[in-house]
């Protein structure tokens, strides 16, 4: 008897030893498996209540500036809603559950010094993911973004005449969100937002769109620059993209 | 009872202690290792170590003991003190958002920040100077994880000609400097006012007019370089992506005119009648840019 209980717990180790080695093999193929396409994330950000009056900008100091905003006077831009509450420039990004790398766009993202103003006003960015700053204005600007001090990015601070080649560059960190001004407009106010996976802005209706999100759990992250953030968790199921809808009250 | 309640008070004090002496343990460490910090100029090497009497003798009153400018004279300084731990700095021959070289620092050291309260430590042996520029490194963890950038040349000068000093006049327009530092250099373009810092402090544009020394230098390759690199941490951008070095020294030839001093440049302005730019003036023509 107790020779054969010697033998049976022989056996059921040896058996629990190799189904543990086929179970470590095959386990990391099974998450490596590439991922069901069809995924992603679409929703809407609404401002709940009116929102708060932005200040006019006087551009007489540049007249090239001024004379384009003749017929739509330019205001600040903390806030900017449509009229059925629609929140624009709100960048939403997965800031929780992202395994993948870096993710790199069709195209490179740009922006864009035109009438003294940047467009976009915020500029959604992978981290390392090359952006361009381009000066469409007969003025000289100055692109002086400025990143939160002791962290990886770093300030930098060049001039660009008009007609100067596009200035091309990438930041090295996540960062939400590096503040953009030039010195010699000081109206002029853009935000680069940094993040490591993919990420969607929101346009002047409210809606933003984030694609290559494989089925999984994440934790949404919304940043609009006067409201902070807000995070939502979200399931992402194979065939379809999810929803994520946002709601920030205004002050 | 009393003999409890007391057990207890020398047990609490003994763990505050002891954590106070764990924790001071771990930032000595730190400090140790990033004492270890060197600076190479020329032929000296200076050593981080070698410079902890003379901070704590010179330099602590305004850079503060942690090297992050908060001294205790900082509160009446303006501009404020380096904050050593961020590695911004104004001064340098390397592109704009990029660390300067240990000569860079070796040289502000020596020679001081003008229209600020630091002054030319040049009293210092090189050597000790060597040694604080590594001490200066030793607050910023960027120097463990970055070199320094590729440094700016600067081209062997050109003889100083009327066509220099008007072509100089007309990149004063084209680069629009005159928003900041005015028509007539007098740091009152219509951008002046609204100038801040890094810091959001208000910040002055240089006043050529009245000043005879530049932030980094008195000489025409200082000027040179500080349009090429900017002022790190000031509104005052980096223009090496879109002038030329034959451009880049039209404008110091320029510049020179409007200082308050005799000068070659200021003789030949007089004699053809230089007037100041109008900044209103029609851009000029394709032509006359495409040199």
């Amino acid at each position: 008897m107790k020779t054969l209980n010697g033998h049976k717990l022989a056996v059921i180790l040896g058996v629990a030893v190799v189904l543990g080695f086929v179970v470590m093999i095959s386990l990391p193929y099974g998450v490596k498996a590439a991922p069901p396409s069809g995924g992603g994330v679409t929703g809407t950000i609404k401002l709940d209540g009116a929102a708060p009056h932005q200040k006019p900008i006087d551009m007489s100091k540049e007249p090239t500036c001024a004379a384009q905003h003749k017929d739509h006077p330019i205001t600040t831009e903390g806030v900017v809603a449509g009229a059925d509450g629609g929140l624009a420039n709100v960048v939403v990004y997965v800031s929780e559950g992202w395994t993948g790398g870096d993710v790199t766009p069709a195209a490179e993202p740009e922006v864009t010094q035109k009438g003294c103003q940047y467009l976009p006003h915020v500029l959604g960015l992978g981290v390392n993911e090359h952006f361009k700053v381009v000066n469409a204005d007969q003025t000289s600007h100055n692109i002086h973004p400025m990143p939160a001090p002791g962290g990886q990015n770093h300030e930098w601070n060049k001039s660009q005449p008009p007609g100067a080649q596009p200035i091309d560059t990438s930041w090295p960190a996540q960062e939400v969100a590096i503040h953009v001004k030039c010195n010699i407009h000081p109206w002029m106010s853009g935000y680069m937002v940094v993040v490591k996976g993919p990420y969607g802005v929101s346009d002047d209706k409210g809606s933003y769109k984030i694609d290559n999100l494989p089925p999984g759990n994440y934790t949404l992250t919304a940043w609009q620059e006067t409201y902070g953030t807000q995070t939502q968790k979200i399931t992402v199921a194979a065939g379809k993209p999810a929803t994520a809808n946002f709601t920030f009250k205004a002050k | 009872m009393r003999n409890q309640r007391l057990n207890w008070i020398v047990c609490a004090v003994a763990i505050v202690a002891l954590c106070g002496i764990s924790s001071a343990q771990v930032t000595q460490d730190q400090e140790d290792q990033s004492l270890g910090t060197e600076a190479h100029i020329g032929k000296l090497t200076g050593h981080a170590q070698a410079a902890k009497m003379n901070y704590r003798r010179y330099c602590v009153g305004c850079h503060g003991v942690l090297g992050d400018g908060e001294g205790e004279n900082a509160a009446w300084l303006d501009p404020k003190p380096r904050n050593f731990t961020l590695a911004t700095f104004k001064c340098r021959s390397t592109p704009s958002g990029t660390l300067p070289t240990d000569e860079d620092l070796f040289n502000t050291i020596g020679r001081g920040l003008e229209s600020s309260n630091m002054p030319s430590w040049n009293p210092l042996s090189s050597q000790a100077r060597a040694d604080l520029v590594a001490y200066v490194k030793h607050f910023s963890e960027r120097w463990k994880t970055e070199k320094s950038g590729a440094v700016i040349e600067v081209t062997p000068e050109p003889p100083i000609t009327a066509d220099r000093i008007k072509a100089g006049q007309a990149m004063f327009q084209k680069l629009e400097c005159w928003k900041c530092h005015g028509v007539e250099g007098r740091a009152n373009g219509p951008s002046a006012d609204t100038l801040t810092d890094d810091q959001n402090r208000p910040i002055k544009p240089f006043n050529f007019h009245d000043q005879t020394r530049f932030k980094c230098g008195t000489e025409d390759r200082d000027l040179y370089r500080i349009f090429m690199t900017g002022l790190d941490g000031t509104p005052m951008p980096s223009f090496a992506d879109n002038v030329k070095p034959e451009e880049a020294w039209d404008l110091v030839f320029y510049l020179r005119t409007l200082q308050p001093m005799h000068s070659k440049e200021k003789e030949i302005a007089k004699q053809l009648g230089l007037k100041p730019i109008n900044p209103n003036a029609p851009a000029p023509a394709p032509a006359d840019s495409g040199k």
